[in-house]
């Protein structure tokens, strides 16, 4: 009798902000994309209902000029045994003065708040998903919706997963009446293979759809001053209202012949406008006895410029399209992170199975090869010819989990 | 358009495949144990894990296929 596990899953997705002049609208999006998707997937990798659990973490970003810090709730909990119900709050406080901010404007704070609410349904062997998420700051608001589709076969040793999301935001500027929309569509596959008992593999392609208001409403490009070349002028960026974006990402990870595990990630990007990244992970998971875990990681990421992206351009309007965001520009990151996990297993603690403790640290370098620091040497070197910028930064979760 | 094709066709295999022919995994329930170790996860983090790829998407310009579903026995 053959065993056909199917489960469905649903992904969720939604737009967002981090904050209004440190991203462009696809960027903040993401944001809120990442945590509905990522959650729903997680969710539903197997054709049972996910545990009943408490996530609640504390997170924070501090480099670049920026600091970020906020916590992130996640609650589940299962209704019989057909239905599990989800939910979760985040919150970004924000304090910015990055070189996007301190060349632009000035220096502010602001809280994005960000909910979410899901449900899965299993019968059978099959488990369907579908959520909604809402974002909002004071210069951006985001919603989604999302589904997704999930089966096991050849004797489970093959998962595949599958989801749409659609996102509508709409994007405004502090002070003023303007507002614009976005819309977006997010098609995901990912496949889960187990190659031998120690060995296992993924793959992951998603394609990403943006239509609408695309650039970040208070970002601009500059240009050499006319009357004197060692000057620049600045002006408003100007976007394609469409952008499409496809990347495609495959993992292995491996069972070493003592207990610990090694895992493997290349993903490649490219988009319509031009971009193309590499991005390469290897991660190493090391338990002490049944309670402690450590683990270490590295990461290496590259990307090439947007075909409309210039630090400088010629003249004003030189082009149809032109940007300044060094989020464009050709770039390279690396990540070098650390973490230890401390488990309480049931017994413990009265009417909790699993307590779980989670201290992660990552610092990160990121280098730029076309984006210029215009406020080095006091903002009076010549136009073009100022230092390649570059900034590091630290970024520090803590997480209790509680399963029940 | 292409990768909507694609997903479409897998899709649909899967579920031909797994409809008409008697399948013997190669590693058997019981070899599972290594692969059922929570060190064997895709995606050990949960919200945690999430928030990191908010924080990549935030300053770079790729998007997408982060992965955070699989991983595990495969032992339903």
């Amino acid at each position: 009798m053959q065993k056909v596990v199917q489960e469905v899953v649903v992904v969720v997705t939604n737009l967002l902000a981090i904050n209004a002049t440190n991203s462009t609208p696809f960027f903040k999006a993401f944001f809120v994309l990442l945590i509905t998707v990522n959650s729903i997937l997680m969710s539903a990798v197997a054709g049972t209902l996910p545990v009943d659990s408490v996530d609640i973490l504390y997170h924070r970003f501090d480099g670049g000029g920026m600091e970020i810090d906020g916590p992130f709730i996640l609650v589940r909990k299962s209704i019989g045994t057909q239905v599990s119900v989800n939910g979760h709050y985040y919150i970004d406080s924000v304090s910015a003065a990055s070189i996007d901010v301190v060349a632009n404007a000035s220096e502010y704070t602001e809280e994005r708040t960000e909910v979410s609410a899901g449900v899965d349904f299993l019968h059978e062997k099959t488990m369907i998903s579908t959520g909604y998420t809402n974002s909002e700051e004071n210069d951006f608001v985001a919603n989604s919706v999302f589904l997704s589709i999930g089966q096991d076969f050849f004797g489970d040793l093959t998962k595949l997963t599958m989801g749409y999301a659609r996102g509508w935001d709409e994007v405004g500027k502090i002070e003023s009446d303007f507002s614009e929309d976005v819309d977006r569509q997010i098609y995901k596959l990912g496949v889960s293979q187990v190659l031998t008992k120690n060995a296992l593999m993924g793959l992951d392609i998603e394609t990403i759809s943006d239509e609408g208001y695309l650039n970040n409403p208070y970002r601009s490009y500059r240009y050499f001053d006319p009357a004197d070349s060692t000057k620049f002028l600045t002006s408003v960026e100007v976007y394609p209202e469409t952008r499409t974006s496809t990347a495609v990402a495959v993992r292995g990870l491996y069972y070493l012949p003592y207990r610990a595990s090694i895992k493997g990630e290349y993903r490649y990007f490219s988009d319509s406008w031009g971009i193309d990244a590499h991005t390469y992970e290897v991660l190493y998971v090391h338990p002490f006895g049944r309670q402690w875990t450590l683990e270490g990681r590295v990461r290496h990421y590259s990307q090439s410029s947007a075909d409309f992206y210039s630090d400088i351009f010629t003249h004003e309007g030189a082009n149809d399209f032109l940007a300044r965001d060094k989020e464009l520009s050709t770039l390279t990151g690396m990540t070098y992170g650390g973490g230890v996990t401390y488990e309480i297993g049931q017994g413990v603690i009265p009417h909790v199975n699993k307590l779980k403790l989670t201290l992660l640290v990552d610092y990160l370098k990121y280098e730029y090869d076309d984006f210029r620091d215009v406020t080095a040497g006091g903002g009076l070197l010549p136009a073009g010819t100022e230092p390649l910028y570059e900034f590091d930064a630290w970024v520090t979760r803590a997480s209790i989990t509680f399963e029940y | 358009m292409k990768t909507r094709l694609i997903i479409g066709l897998l899709l649909f295999g899967s579920v031909g495949v797994s409809g008409c022919t008697e399948f013997k995994p190669w590693v058997k329930p019981y070899e599972r144990n290594n692969l059922a170790d929570p060190i064997m996860s895709l995606d050990r983090h949960g919200a945690a894990g999430s928030y990191i790829h908010h924080v990549y998407q935030a300053r770079e310009g790729a998007r997408g296929a982060e992965g955070g579903a699989g991983g595990g026995c495969g032992c339903n």
